[in-house]
């Protein structure tokens, strides 16, 4: 197995699967709607979600045995908007345009549930490598479906793929376009991400019966 | 044996194979079946639901016909070929074949597509899922061409209804368990979509859109349109009931509505209180805002004055809101269900439709999102009518045993 035991790998491929953050528990809704109607953003916030909850969880993790457990959440909360800050200072400095379309959501990283759930349900109980492992896993489940939803609405609501027209020029009318194509305005609005992560949703839960609730 | 008998043995015969659902359905298209619908929530009488479905669309034929007319009678009028209409109703301008044959090569590729495709969804999950297709969508299908612009593009309505079916109906568990009315859906879909295709002043007439910016151009703005932007409106009272007026190709002519929806009274397939609520609802909101003009709160400068300032009865006329409320509010599956349920359901509809076409002049068309918006909330109705039911009943309980 090398690198990663059994049980260390599976701590990176449940979140990405049959554990997804966003498709099975439903957290991290918000900015999941919110910013991914550019492919562009969508891998930008995957990697900032990706660094603030692999480091986060990794000094909590260190921190877990002397947290007195009435504070916690506190302590939570300045280790995460102090990796935000970070984050949202790096992303100011080289990539500003690119800052300027998450606006907010950067600094709402903060309370993506996510994040303080990794901490409170895995960092505290478990040493820092299982809990690095846990919290890129987490991040990288959250990221595929980020950029997934960012794929699908930046193709047919922009017609294009991180900025290149892939379907040819709407006001030129060439490549699609020539045929009558047009863009879908409605794949740009936030209703229409959350129909998409619905219908990710259907499509592994149709895959997967063993994810189907009881009612 | 007759041809009929023949089939029902058939059908025995393939109970239980693949290619059953969709055998059924044809048959159940074609014949009477020899069994009547059984299940499915929404069904609260003994009529079997093909019979309710082709009631609906009974009474939709009118407005189709209608509108297949009015598609080129709008067309012609505005070329400047023909007159204005003069004679009333049957006035020789509008009743021509030229006018016609326009809205046929016009408005039957609509329907053709709006069935075929619905009805090909709804047949592939029959087969995925295993049960009967169901009627559910020869409404929604008749609807749909119905509450379209005339020059919408076909592809666009094959992937709105693809989308409304699956979205809207089959993924709540098919017809009897959508919480939105599916044609409501497939035509919202489109408005957000694709909104130069469905609002401003070139796609309610056939021809306007590939005449813009040439020296030929023409345009049709709906009323609603002119008087969101504080325009004159070209059109006599007259022609508005009647129907004479650039619009969705079938929800023009309130009285047509008006005859069809007589006729659901009659045969009590709609509600007569979800129509009249959703008409004094209307009606209470257009006063309002005609008092809050006449009180002088909102000049003549306003971007609402336009909207605000129609006869109050006017609302009724004009834009689609005829046809949601006849039609659309009315839907057995996504209305209340409640007799009380249904009055304050409709009136909501009604007020809320008026609130939306004044305030909002970038969605003129309020009744869509009004009965979209009280869809959702019809169950919540429901829900605490039967409540009060129950508390009041225990409470006479209580006062009888006491």
């Amino acid at each position: 197995m090398g690198l990663l035991s059994k049980k260390d790998t599976k701590l990176i491929t449940d979140p990405l699967a049959d554990n997804n953050p966003i498709t099975i528990q439903v957290l991290g809704i918000c900015s999941a709607l919110a910013i991914t109607a550019e492919l562009k953003a969508s891998i930008v916030m995957s990697i900032s979600v990706l660094f603030v909850l692999g480091v986060g969880n990794v000094v909590v993790s260190l921190m877990r045995n002397i947290i007195p457990s009435k504070i916690r959440i506190i302590v939570q909360l300045v280790v995460v908007a102090a990796l935000v800050i970070i984050v949202d200072q790096v992303l100011k400095a080289f990539a500003y345009e690119l800052s300027k379309t998450l606006s907010v959501f950067v600094g709402l990283i903060i309370t993506n549930c996510i994040i303080m759930g990794r901490f409170e349900a895995f960092a505290l109980g478990n040493g820092p490598w299982r809990s690095f492992l846990d919290g890129i896993g987490n991040a990288a489940g959250y990221g595929a479906i980020l950029i997934i939803v960012g794929f699908f609405r930046e193709l047919l609501g922009s017609g294009t793929l991180l900025g290149f027209k892939v379907l040819g020029d709407p006001i030129e009318k060439t490549g699609l376009y020539a045929i009558g194509y047009e863009n879908n305005g409605f794949m740009l609005l936030s209703p229409m991400a959350l129909i998409v992560v619905g219908v990710i949703i259907w499509v592994q839960r149709t895959r997967n019966k063993a994810l189907i609730e009881d009612h | 044996m007759s041809l009929k008998r023949r089939l029902h043995i058939l059908k025995r015969k393939y109970r239980g194979s693949k290619m059953a659902p969709a055998f059924n359905a044809i048959h159940t298209f074609l014949f009477l079946p020899d069994e009547t619908t059984h299940g499915g929530t929404h069904i609260k009488a003994a009529d079997d639901l093909k019979r309710t479905m082709n009631t609906v669309i009974m009474a939709m034929i009118p407005c189709l016909i209608f509108g297949m007319f009015n598609a080129g009678y709008q067309h012609y009028a505005a070329l400047g070929d023909i007159q204005r209409v003069s004679a009333g109703f049957l006035s020789p301008e509008f009743w021509t074949l030229d006018n016609f044959l326009i809205g046929l090569i016009k408005i039957l590729p609509l329907v053709v597509v709006s069935y075929g495709v619905g009805l090909g969804i709804e047949f592939l999950f029959a087969i995925i899922k295993k049960h009967e297709v169901e009627e559910g969508y020869l409404v929604t299908g008749m609807l749909v061409p119905l509450i379209v612009p005339v020059d919408i593009p076909l592809w666009m309505l094959a992937v709105a209804v693809a989308f409304g079916v699956v979205i809207g109906k089959e993924v709540f568990g098919g017809t009897g368990m959508n919480i939105l009315n599916p044609a409501l859906t497939i035509r919202a879909f489109l408005f957000f979509a694709y909104p130069t295709w469905m609002s401003g002043d070139k796609v309610w007439v056939h021809g306007a859109v590939e005449r813009a910016a040439t020296p030929d151009a023409i345009s049709g703005e709906t009323i609603l349109g002119s008087l969101a932007q504080n325009a004159d409106v070209g059109y006599s009272v007259m022609d508005m009931f009647l129907g004479f007026i650039p619009g969705s190709v079938g929800e023009t002519s309130a009285f047509l509505i008006l005859i069809g929806g007589l006729f659901l009274i009659f045969t009590k397939i709609g509600s007569w209180r979800i129509m009249l609520s959703s008409v004094l609802g209307a009606l209470a909101m257009g006063l309002i805002f005609n008092w809050v003009i006449e009180a002088g709160v909102v000049g003549s400068s306003s971007k609402f004055y336009g909207l605000m300032n129609t006869v109050w009865w006017h609302h009724l006329l004009i834009g689609g809101f005829a046809f949601g409320t006849v039609f659309m509010a009315t839907d057995p599956v996504t209305a209340s269900q409640t007799n009380k349920g249904k009055w304050i359901y409709g009136f909501l509809v009604g007020f809320i439709s008026i609130m939306i076409r004044v305030f909002n002049p970038a969605y003129p068309e309020g009744v869509m999102l009004a009965i979209l918006l009280m869809n959702v909330f019809a169950p919540t109705i429901d829900h605490y009518v039967v409540q009060g039911n129950v508390k009041k009943r225990m409470k006479r309980l209580k006062a009888k045993t006491a």
